[in-house]
């Protein structure tokens, strides 16, 4: 077991290490939070002072999981693709570590990074809290929300990188995936369905959405579904991955 | 040491290791030899419990490499084909890394690191990203890699390929010197390296092996094998055939050259000859001839490589 743990912490040690020697971390982080910026603050879309509330939900968590969309797509679809393409994945896999390990620890360094992006938005937080008293208790619970439904994201991500060698087309294909799980809890899709279908299966459907589950987490509602629900996804796209690197090579 | 019995493995319908069967003790280095395509690299990658065979049974130090797959990686260094890397890491990162996933943390890291580093001449990049390392110092690195925990048990896939011939050399002395205390397996298509280093060679093609032995003992499948050359001096070709070909263990004769002042011919003997007697045969049979030259063939391995295996062209049916 103690093996387990440090198989996995060096191999998240060495996935973690490999984004901030790349460019790509500290691009992901400026962009991100040139995103939350500017969404937050624009007269247009967040409308933050507009509101005139000391509140994060509607101007900054609202965004999340269109940034994540595209973002973290980007960060994940090196993961395994790179592994392949390089051959480190004969290295990795030879080892005397199991696949499960690799995978977690992989999994585990990426979500971390993207916990740090995350962290790095609290000038936010600074931001509403000197203008007025927010309830720090909800953002806290939004930021909670917020981060496991970006290691749902990133868990697809994983998933669609272990099935190529090349990560554009591990980037698309987990966007597209990703963009069907938000629309199925966008209001105006759900408008769209709702003229076609029952009641209860609009409703099953949505049950599956980013959006859906998220929505509790923005309002500081801690809903043990909604925890529930992105760590199955996490959960099932995982074992997804071990699947697929089983696959390959039993050819 | 490693035990293969019976391994089989396809991609689709196509059949890429077929009933492949053979043991290697400590102490040994066997030559895995073959044409591109012919398997090596995937026997090897089921050895080392990264591709899991359809059928058969591999053990390595008594564990099973399907169902106590941890316990037989732990005996194996693995250096798989083209050498493969992490590049964003530096050499020294890169080799911590394999220290610690070996179960080498803290100081047994450290000095396992300064052991390889040491052995493979890697001082000068030891800070350098892999990235930028030529092709010899990143093949050496992986190699280090696949050294760090002294393993009893190492397979190579093609350590030498992209070295220069100094390095080539260093490789083999390296290979050779652990060689009489691990089981190696090494894969090459240099025949050279088969008799440089190996106690013993395999050569399988279309994944079924075609030969076992010593590299004496492949020799001898050699159609060269026990043939004797002579050139004369004063004689044209086919007279010195003429007086060859009467000899007891004489199957064939050859001329090899003839410029009309010297000869060349070549004599296959029926039954490998031993002890010189054909060579001596042949000398007594030309006694009085002008004779330049007297020599028993040793058998090439490029021949019998050539022989047993058959080229890709073949294959494409």
């Amino acid at each position: 077991m103690t093996a387990a743990i440090t198989n996995i912490k060096t191999i998240a040690k060495r996935e973690l290490g490999a984004y901030f020697t790349s460019p790509l971390a500290y691009v992901f982080i400026v962009i991100f939070l040139l995103l939350c910026g500017f969404f937050t603050f624009s007269s247009s879309l967040g409308r933050f002072f507009e509101m005139g509330q000391a509140s994060l939900v509607r101007p900054f968590f609202l965004w999340h999981p269109w940034f994540y969309l595209f973002l973290v797509p980007a960060v994940g679809m090196r993961l395994w693709a790179e592994e392949r393409r390089v051959g480190t994945i004969e290295l990795l896999l030879t080892m005397p570590v199991t696949a499960w390990q690799a995978i977690v620890g992989k999994f585990l360094a990426s979500w971390l990074f993207l916990g740090v992006a995350l962290l790095l938005t609290f000038p936010v937080v600074l931001t509403v809290n000197y203008l007025g008293a927010p309830d720090n208790g909800a953002i806290f619970t939004a930021y909670v929300g917020s981060w496991l439904m970006a290691g749902a994201y990133l868990a697809i991500a994983c998933f669609t990188s272990a099935m190529t060698r090349n990560q554009v087309i591990s980037f698309i294909v987990s966007v597209m995936v990703c963009l069907v799980l938000i629309l199925c809890g966008f209001e105006p899709v759900i408008g769209l369905i709702e003229g076609v279908l029952s009641r209860g299966l609009v409703e099953f459907i949505a049950a599956f959405s980013f959006i859906t589950n998220f929505d509790g987490f923005q309002r500081g509602v801690l809903d043990s579904r909604n925890v529930l629900y992105f760590l199955s996804v996490i959960g099932f796209s995982l074992f997804g991955t071990s699947v697929i690197l089983r696959g390959h090579r039993a050819g | 040491m490693i035990k293969v019995e019976n391994l089989a493995k396809s991609f689709g319908a196509k059949r890429a290791v077929d009933d492949v069967s053979f043991s290697v003790e400590r102490g040994e280095v066997l030559g895995f030899l073959g044409p591109n395509g012919a398997g090596k690299s995937t026997t090897m990658r089921m050895i080392t419990g990264f591709l899991p065979p359809n059928a058969g049974r591999i053990t390595v130090g008594g564990h099973d490499v399907v169902e106590e797959p941890i316990a037989a990686k732990r005996l194996i260094g693995y250096l798989p084909e083209n050498a493969p890397a992490y590049t964003d890491m530096t050499v020294y990162g890169f080799l911590k890394f394999a220290a610690e996933l070996r179960g080498l943390t803290g100081d047994a890291g450290k000095q396992a690191v300064r052991r390889v580093v040491e052995m493979c001449f890697l001082e000068n990049v030891l800070h350098q990203s892999v990235e930028t390392l030529s092709k010899g110092y990143r093949h050496r690195t992986c190699f280090a890699q696949s050294i760090i925990h002294d393993p009893p048990v190492l397979i190579l896939d093609e350590p030498t390929d992209g070295l220069d011939p100094n390095q080539k050399h260093e490789v083999r002395q390296l290979i050779r010197r652990m060689g009489e205390k691990k089981a190696i397996i090494f894969s090459t298509h240099i025949l050279e390296e088969v008799d440089a280093v190996c106690s013993r060679a395999i050569i399988i093609d279309r994944g079924r092996v075609v030969a076992n032995g010593t590299p004496a003992e492949l020799r001898q499948k050699s159609e060269l094998a026990g043939a004797v050359t002579v050139r004369v001096r004063g004689l044209d070709g086919r007279a010195v055939a003429q007086k060859l070909q009467p000899l007891a263990n004489v199957a064939r004769c050859v001329v090899l050259d003839d410029n009309g002042q010297v000869a060349s011919v070549r004599a296959f003997p029926k039954a490998t000859p031993v002890n010189g007697e054909l060579a001596r045969a042949i000398g007594e049979a030309l006694a009085g001839v002008k004779l330049e030259e007297l020599r028993a063939e040793e058998g090439r391995l490029d021949e019998v490589f050539r022989s047993i295996t058959r080229p890709d062209t073949d294959k494409a049916k």
